[in-house]
């Protein structure tokens, strides 16, 4: 199995505060890979930091092949194609509608005609399970799970090889966040893709979910597959997995 | 990675298409032209081969199940040779969902007479939004004067500090400058009818009148109007105003009424300010360029300005920081929820707001001269 994301001895420090203290994981191609823990732990600021928003204190990232640390501009620039990522809150763009959102990538970087890209926009509407007349309409006027799946269909615009995904199912209904889990599995077993996803959802942890890190305490407390999770001793885990 | 390119061979009117490497995004455009080059209409079948293909992404699936498409409906047969599950899978995804119906609607052209029936009717309702948003104020300003514990004190002043306070290094330091500049340029028109000592009537009256109190409301519209513009503007977007709202804490009283009155009350303040520093510049320049000393000045200014001038001057202080605060406001309180508002109601707050300044500017001279003040 090939490595995609090789995240090595990574240290965060916010000011006085240390978030991250040494961390490692590998995220293995075709995974669908969990980053979960207790909320501040710095979850969402280790996707922020493989994604390349925020700089990171020691340690290495690597992913798809390129470290992070000393990348080049244009390698950048490669690296940002072959991924697509999901904000929590949507983060489309307000000026442009969901179809120009979407269309906006393949505008950009390919010479597809504009005909061909509507061709195209609209494949991906009908794949995450939005309407054709919702095309027109712009952020403001839809709805929080509607913008979910708009925001996905423009990370899928370019046909990524890896997705981040952070909090994809919070804010939705129990069916919406079902239908995205299986959204999330078609997509990964028809497009190849790796998913990274940032999760408090314990029914999408399940279904989705091939191997978790959980981040507590500054350190990775556990790496590997949920079916051995809850013999690890540590408390978030313990009060998290209970029950199930 | 291999090389991925297309191989078209023609042999007795049967085309094959030898896709390798990998089909993406970036390459439909060049094979489409590659395809388009060939003369379809002597060819009776059509082989799409991918045995040596790695990988087909969506968008080159849509173009194959497109091209299959057309071909079918010229009459042509064409075949498909495909050993990998994940390429079939994906092409029998974009088939599916190709059954789809619906189509992505175009914007619909808008005629001109719709264009100006729109902006009326947006403009209309703003105005009426204005109206009930004065009237909102003014009900809350009234239930907030019937008992005096209700108003906020201490945002009052927090407001006054950060819209006031803090502006008074750049409304003096404009004020100087200005009152330079006048001096300077009517200097050189005096000098030559030998009226040097004119400049005093002159600048006492200009700079105390009009010039100050124009100048600070200026100021202040561009640097604590669009501040509050921006400020409960992004409050909106982030419901925080909602959030308010639900606690049953009223924005207007919170928000809306302690920034008018604040900037009511540090208005004059700062207008004296620009007084003072305008006629200090005024007077540097007589000193340097007309040679009256600066004691000189100030002796034919206590005779030839009358005290009404400053008066005016400073009392047209609350009526432009009411203009400033409430279109700030209003601005603020009408941003939608995208962040492109914020910018837009923002330049509008700080148009609207000097201009409003400099027409109540204008009915104020028109009503002090016909009333011979």
């Amino acid at each position: 199995m090939k490595a995609i994301i090789k995240v090595r001895n990574v240290k965060t420090i916010f000011e006085h505060r240390v978030v991250h203290d040494g961390l490692n994981l590998t995220v293995n191609q075709g995974e669908i890979y969990g980053l979960l823990g207790p909320s501040g732990c710095g979850k969402t600021t280790l996707l922020r930091e493989m994604v390349m928003l925020q700089k990171f204190g020691g340690g290495s990232i690597e992913i798809l092949g390129y470290n992070l640390e000393n990348i080049r501009q244009d390698d950048a620039q490669k690296l940002r194609r072959q991924w697509g990522v999901l904000f929590q809150a949507g983060a489309l763009f307000s000026s442009l509608s969901i179809a120009e959102n979407i269309a906006l990538p393949l505008q950009e970087y390919t010479d597809l005609s504009p005909k061909m890209i509507d061709e195209i926009v609209k494949f991906k509407i009908n794949l995450v399970g939005l309407k054709c007349r919702d095309a027109l309409l712009y952020p403001s006027q839809i709805s929080g799970g509607m913008k979910k799946k708009a925001a996905l269909a423009r990370s899928l615009a370019m046909d990524p090889k890896l997705l981040f995904l952070d909090e994809p199912t919070s804010g939705l209904d129990p069916i919406s966040a079902r239908d995205f889990d299986a959204l999330i599995l078609k997509l990964r077993s028809l497009l190849g893709l790796t998913i990274v996803m940032v999760s408090h959802d314990l029914k999408s942890i399940y279904d989705t979910l091939d191997r978790v890190a959980i981040i507590d305490n500054k350190k990775i407390a556990y790496e590997g597959t949920l079916s051995e999770v809850t013999s690890v001793q540590n408390e978030f885990i313990q009060t998290f997995f209970r029950g199930v | 990675m291999t090389a991925s390119f297309l191989t078209i061979n023609n042999v007795n009117k049967k085309l094959t298409l030898n896709f390798s490497g990998e089909f993406t995004v970036y390459l439909v455009t060049k094979y489409h032209k590659q395809i388009e080059s060939i003369n379809l209409s002597k060819i009776e079948s059509v082989s799409i081969d991918f045995s040596e293909l790695e990988l087909l992404d969506t968008a080159a699936a849509i173009f194959i199940n497109t091209l299959q498409k057309n071909l079918q409906s010229k009459n042509i047969q064409n075949s498909l040779i495909c050993h990998k599950q994940e390429i079939v899978e994906s092409l029998e995804l974009v088939k599916k969902e190709k059954q789809v119906a619906g189509k992505i609607p175009h914007t619909p052209k808008q005629s001109y007479l719709e264009i100006i029936g729109k902006v009326t009717h947006k403009n209309y309702m703003e105005l009426l939004y204005f109206l009930s948003f004065l009237g909102e104020m003014f009900h809350t300003h009234a239930q907030s004067l019937k008992s005096f514990k209700d108003i906020r004190f201490k945002e009052i002043a927090f407001e006054m500090n950060e819209s006031a306070i803090k502006a008074l290094g750049i409304i003096a330091l404009t004020s100087f400058l200005i009152g330079l500049v006048v001096a300077y340029q009517s200097a050189y028109q005096l000098k030559l009818y030998g009226a040097n000592i004119f400049i005093v009537d002159m600048l006492g009256i200009s700079i105390l009148r009009e010039l100050a109190p124009l100048i600070t409301a200026i100021v202040v519209a561009g640097r604590s109007g669009s501040a509050f513009t921006a400020q409960i503007g992004a409050m909106k977007i982030t419901q925080e105003l909602d959030a308010m709202r639900t606690m049953g804490f009223d924005p207007y009283a919170f928000l809306v009424l302690p920034r008018i009155l604040a900037l009511m009350i540090a208005m004059p303040i700062l207008i004296f300010v620009s007084d003072i520093m305008g006629v200090l510049g005024g007077m540097l320049v007589a000193n340097l360029d007309l040679q009256i000393t600066p004691e000189l000045f100030l002796d034919r200014f206590q005779d030839v300005v009358a005290a009404k001038h400053f008066f005016i001057g400073i009392a047209k202080g609350p009526f432009f920081a009411f203009l400033i605060a409430t279109i700030g406001i209003y601005r603020g309180l009408m941003v939608k929820d995208d962040t492109q508002s914020i910018g837009f109601n923002t330049t509008k707050s700080v148009v609207e707001s000097i201009f409003a300044v400099i027409v109540c500017d204008a009915i104020f001279s028109i009503a002090f001269t016909n009333l011979k003040i």
